[in-house]
């Protein structure tokens, strides 16, 4: 019954925070409350809300904001964060996806491709194998993908040398485990080929 | 009697001690006499203590080189944890984290060490599990255990065999990496079935300070639920789905990334917080053998002393005895 009235309390609570000063509450109240009275003795465990980076409310601004803010992650780094651009192009599955400041609200997969990052006069590419892309109302991008490799970094010769491996692999292939994985290493390298020259 | 023992000692030692002065002879051979038969008996205590002495002394170099040991790993995998900890930030920016969200099948993700002597961690991410598990518990609820890591699993069968779903251990043989986690996300995925994914492990704040946290992983329909009734996941209708065939696909591998994501940094953290509780274990036990070494020192130099002292009280005892 408490969770119930909780509940309500919640759908009533919130909706009326998120119209007004963006602060994000540093942890889940209902939670915190549960837990000293079920487990008095413990202290209770944190959660990640305690541990965000701060991040500009995603209330809805007055007027579109001039530049487009992204974060690039990896598993192994930030690439990039809080970045002011201009226009970003992401490999969506649905095909290059442009996104500009002002762009709806979405949330998108991302296929192996390539990233170009436009800021001014330059183009920053990165070839990432695919992830996500959340496009929030005030204009800030996170870019999550498993792998980010700045384009430059990426070697011709072994792009080749791996290809022809591959073509190998699924021509030998005998189970549809095995011809599945050739078909999934063929497609990221013509596609890291294709980004390559493109 | 004292003129039979004289001619006695002197006729032996006469031959190795050719002192002009019978008296001191027969100190020195009474005391060499006398000294066999109670150094024996002293050296046994001095003995035990000397042996105590270098056991400590043996565990107390061990620590000191397990504590080395454990401070280089640490610097090596501190930095991939510190990086990948941007991971599951857009997540919770999108989804927010809902620990009281309130849903019927619970699974316990707890991530613990393989290895032992590293502190109180793992028993403090245990109660954690167990505390979530009593919050969780109702009628028509059910909660279940994935277990990482030998030291939870030893903990949790003894009282909750029967919840135990999943249980892995022998995750740091290799290093660790996001494919390894990957594959163990989809094992978990696949073969547990879920609406909220509960994953305790401990956060590496510092070498000193490791904090138990817990992170909420929904599974699709429940977002959807919680999207419907309001609250911060109202927002995600106003974003628009992109990519795949219908919405439910998109969420689901969203949910199924996320999983991975944040598996993956709770890993580290969690490898991260069992190298410095390790560290700081081990220095806290090489002082200790330190302060135990001090107080077998002074056992061990009284009780020579005392046995010196003894000796010399017998040796002028019996001279004055003969003297007097």
């Amino acid at each position: 019954m408490f969770r119930r009235v909780a509940v309500r309390l919640l759908s009533h609570l919130r909706p009326f925070s998120s119209s007004e000063v963006p602060t994000e509450p540093v942890a889940d109240d209902l939670f915190m409350a549960a837990w000293r009275r079920i487990v008095p003795n413990l202290d209770p465990p944190r959660t990640p809300l305690a541990f965000m980076r701060p991040r500009p409310s995603t209330a809805s601004a007055a007027s579109t904001p001039s530049k487009l803010t992204i974060n690039l992650v990896s598993h192994y780094s930030s690439a990039l964060s809080n970045k002011q651009v201009d226009m970003v192009i992401v490999p969506a599955t649905t095909g290059q996806m442009g996104i500009l400041p002002g762009h709806v609200a979405s949330i998108s997969e991302l296929k192996a491709g390539l990233l170009s990052i436009h800021e001014g006069d330059e183009v920053t590419k990165y070839f990432i194998s695919s992830g996500f892309v959340f496009v929030h109302s005030n204009s800030v991008t996170d870019i999550i993908a498993i792998e980010a490799v700045p384009i430059e970094q990426v070697d011709p010769d072994s792009v080749q040398k791996y290809f022809k491996e591959f073509t190998q692999k699924l021509s030998a292939a005998s189970t549809d485990l095995e011809k599945a994985e050739a078909q999934i290493g063929l497609d990221v390298l013509s596609t890291l080929h294709s980004s390559l020259s493109g | 009697m004292a003129m039979t023992a004289l001619r006695r000692e002197g006729r032996r030692i006469s031959g190795l001690l050719m002192s002009p002065h019978p008296v001191n002879l027969l100190r020195s051979s009474l005391a060499s006499s006398e000294e066999q038969v109670l150094v024996g008996a002293r050296s046994i205590s001095t003995q035990v203590v000397r042996n105590r002495m270098k056991s400590v002394r043996n565990i107390q170099k061990i620590t000191k080189a397990m504590k080395m040991v454990a401070a280089s790993k640490l610097r090596a995998i501190q930095t991939r944890a510190e990086n990948s900890r941007g991971l599951w930030q857009p997540f919770t920016a999108l989804l927010g984290d809902i620990p009281s969200v309130d849903v019927k099948k619970n699974v316990i993700v707890t991530i613990s060490s393989d290895k032992g002597l590293c502190g109180g961690i793992n028993s403090t991410a245990v109660k954690i599990s167990r505390g979530i598990h009593k919050l969780n518990s109702g009628p028509e609820k059910e909660c279940k255990y994935v277990i990482l890591g030998e030291k939870a699993k030893a903990q949790l069968v003894r009282d909750s065999k029967k919840d135990i779903e999943l249980s892995m251990t022998e995750l740091q043989k290799n290093p660790l990496n996001y494919t390894q986690v990957a594959v163990l996300a989809d094992d978990i995925l696949k073969n547990v079935e879920y609406d909220a994914l509960r994953i305790v492990f401990n956060k590496f704040q510092s070498v000193v300070s490791f904090v138990p946290t817990t992170s909420t992983v929904l599974s699709p329909e429940v977002v959807e639920r919680e999207a419907e009734a309001g609250g911060k996941l109202g927002e995600l209708d106003s974003y628009e789905i992109e990519g795949g065939e219908t919405k439910s696909e998109v969420l689901q591998n969203l949910a199924e990334f996320q999983f991975s994501c944040v598996m993956f940094n709770a890993v580290l953290e969690n490898a991260c917080s069992e190298q410095g509780a390790r560290m700081s274990a081990m220095d806290s036990s090489s002082r200790n053998a330190g302060d135990m070494l001090d107080r077998l020192t002074l056992t061990y130099n009284r009780t020579r002393q005392a046995s010196i002292t003894t000796e010399l009280i017998e040796i002028i005892s019996g001279a004055s005895a003969l003297e007097g």
